[in-house]
């Protein structure tokens, strides 16, 4: 029975996934990746990693894809947009890059199937709590977090140096704007 | 509905059937109760004329929604805008599944309830947002754009504000939570956090004061402009039924959830609740609305500092 609802967790992921690739409205692309997303929670779920389900939808469909969304509606794209990506979908321009992929899928599943890499058993051994996600973290990880921190806080202050108020030294040289209310 | 210790089926399903219809009786007669205490606060009777005291207001209502003409315009995004509404009653109805109503009494006890709850109010933007959007409305999409900004900011306060409570009590677990503030309730120890948090409450819910979404006065109706009939009802209701998961909320993680003496755990928790609920209308009564850069500033330069110093201190407590 837990087998059923994985496999069928992990078809939803999939369909969806064709969806968000064939969809030629933006918005319609991005509700499918939404839902991808949920069914990819439902996943780690069902593998025992309740921390990474649960951060999965707070942080991917509950933040990140609602600033696409907020982006997408702001650009405000019409008919033309969905014209300009009917005719990007054209076979001739992914049939390449698909045949490739294809190739790289077959090889990984024939590796999994013959079990070539290692455990091959699809669920996890036990649950992981989020105590334990917390202990990794800050015991054999601590270097890791450290300099995802540093990476994230260099993105702060870039993001804060693009949409900072001009001050007047800055107008004269760029712009010659008056203030813009950052 | 006592006494449900060892989880047989039925019992399960009463549990969850009884919470639903809970919830979605309360949130409708809520918009009875919101009426009445407005006019209470604002000298004068309120919806008082249909049935005993005016409850039967609520009847009247849903029968009206229900015989509108649902209109969907033609220039909508129709698929997207037939989904919308849906979204935030699923997801607050889904968010009262963590919540630890009494002993024996609540759907489900995850061991990451607050993150759940957490997921659950993230997914409700997208009703605001993609209401918003699929309406293709100037100010459908004003009051959407709003709302994502709004949510988005108020919910990163939402969640640091929370993790005092939960480094105090060690678990994400909420009913782990209510039974770690027998001693003392999390309020004393956790004062800032629960005002963030109650802020933080009535914006992810844009309740008045901070319903700069749906602004009448400069939005028409926001993000639900178009809407009419039982789909903007099931926004309305939405809008309810979320005021009613935030109190019971923080009746949950700062007020002892069921915790208290001489009566039954399950009127404790109904009138904590109730109080909360309460104080959201007579907020909506009391404090004239901000404009809208004034509610970014005040999240971002306010709010963020003071959650993540009641963060720190609270570390620093436990720690030493």
């Amino acid at each position: 029975m837990e087998l059923f609802y994985f496999y069928l967790a992990g078809t939803v992921a999939i369909l969806a996934t064709a969806m968000v690739i064939t969809r030629l409205n933006a918005v319609h692309a991005l509700l499918y990746l939404i839902v991808s997303l949920l069914a990819v929670a439902c996943l780690f779920f069902q593998l025992g990693a309740p921390f990474a389900a649960a951060l999965e939808v707070i942080v991917y469909a509950g933040a990140i894809m609602v600033l696409m969304v907020f982006v997408i509606m702001m650009l405000n794209q019409g008919d033309a947009a969905v014209q300009q990506e009917s005719a990007w979908l054209n076979p001739k321009l992914w049939a390449g890059p698909g045949i490739l992929c294809g190739i790289l899928l077959l090889q990984l599943a024939l590796v999994v199937l013959l079990g070539g890499g290692g455990s091959s058993e699809g669920f996890a051994p036990k649950a992981v709590p989020t105590k334990e996600v917390g202990i990794a973290l800050f015991g054999p990880y601590l270097i890791a977090v450290e300099l995802a921190s540093m990476v994230l806080l260099a993105g702060l202050v870039g993001a804060f140096h693009l949409a900072r108020p001009a001050t007047r030294k800055h107008t004269d040289s760029a712009t010659g704007k008056e203030r813009n209310n950052g | 509905m006592e006494a449900v210790t060892e989880p047989s089926v039925l019992a399960t399903l009463l549990n969850i059937g009884g919470i639903l219809l809970a919830a979605v009786i309360f949130a409708a007669l809520l918009t009875w109760g919101e009426r009445r205490l407005l006019g209470f606060w604002q000298d004068r009777p309120g919806p008082n004329r249909v049935g005993p005291f005016g409850l039967l207001q609520v009847v009247a209502d849903m029968i009206k929604l229900f015989f509108k003409e649902d209109f969907v315009p033609k220039f909508a995004d129709i698929p997207v805008f037939i989904l919308a509404p849906t979204i935030v009653m699923i997801a607050m109805l889904m968010g009262f599944a963590v919540l630890p109503i009494a002993p024996g009494i609540g759907v489900i006890d995850l061991n990451i309830g607050l993150l759940f709850f957490l997921a659950m109010s993230s997914m409700a933007v997208y009703s605001v947002i993609l209401g918003g959007y699929a309406s293709n409305n100037k100010y459908a999409l004003l009051g959407g754009l709003r709302a994502a900004a709004q949510t988005v900011s108020y919910e990163v306060f939402m969640g640091i504000s929370l993790m005092g409570v939960v480094m105090m009590a060690g678990t994400f677990n909420l009913r782990e939570i209510v039974l770690a503030q027998e001693g003392g309730w999390y309020i004393v120890p956790q004062f800032f956090g629960f005002l963030v948090f109650l802020v933080a409450g009535i914006a992810e819910s844009h309740r008045l004061p901070f319903d700069l979404p749906e602004a009448e006065h400069e939005l028409t109706a926001g993000f639900h402009t178009e809407y009419s009939g039982m789909k903007f009802g099931m926004f309305f209701v939405g809008e309810y039924l979320s005021v009613i998961l935030i109190s019971g909320l923080i009746t949950t993680l700062f007020l002892g959830g069921w915790l208290g003496p001489w009566l039954p755990p399950l009127a404790w928790f109904l009138i904590k609740t109730f109080v909360l609920v309460v104080f959201f209308v007579l907020l909506r009564a009391a404090i004239p609305r901000p404009r809208y850069d004034q509610l970014m500033d005040f999240g971002w330069k306010v709010m963020l500092p003071v959650s993540l110093i009641n963060l720190l201190a609270t570390a620093a407590i436990l720690i030493s």
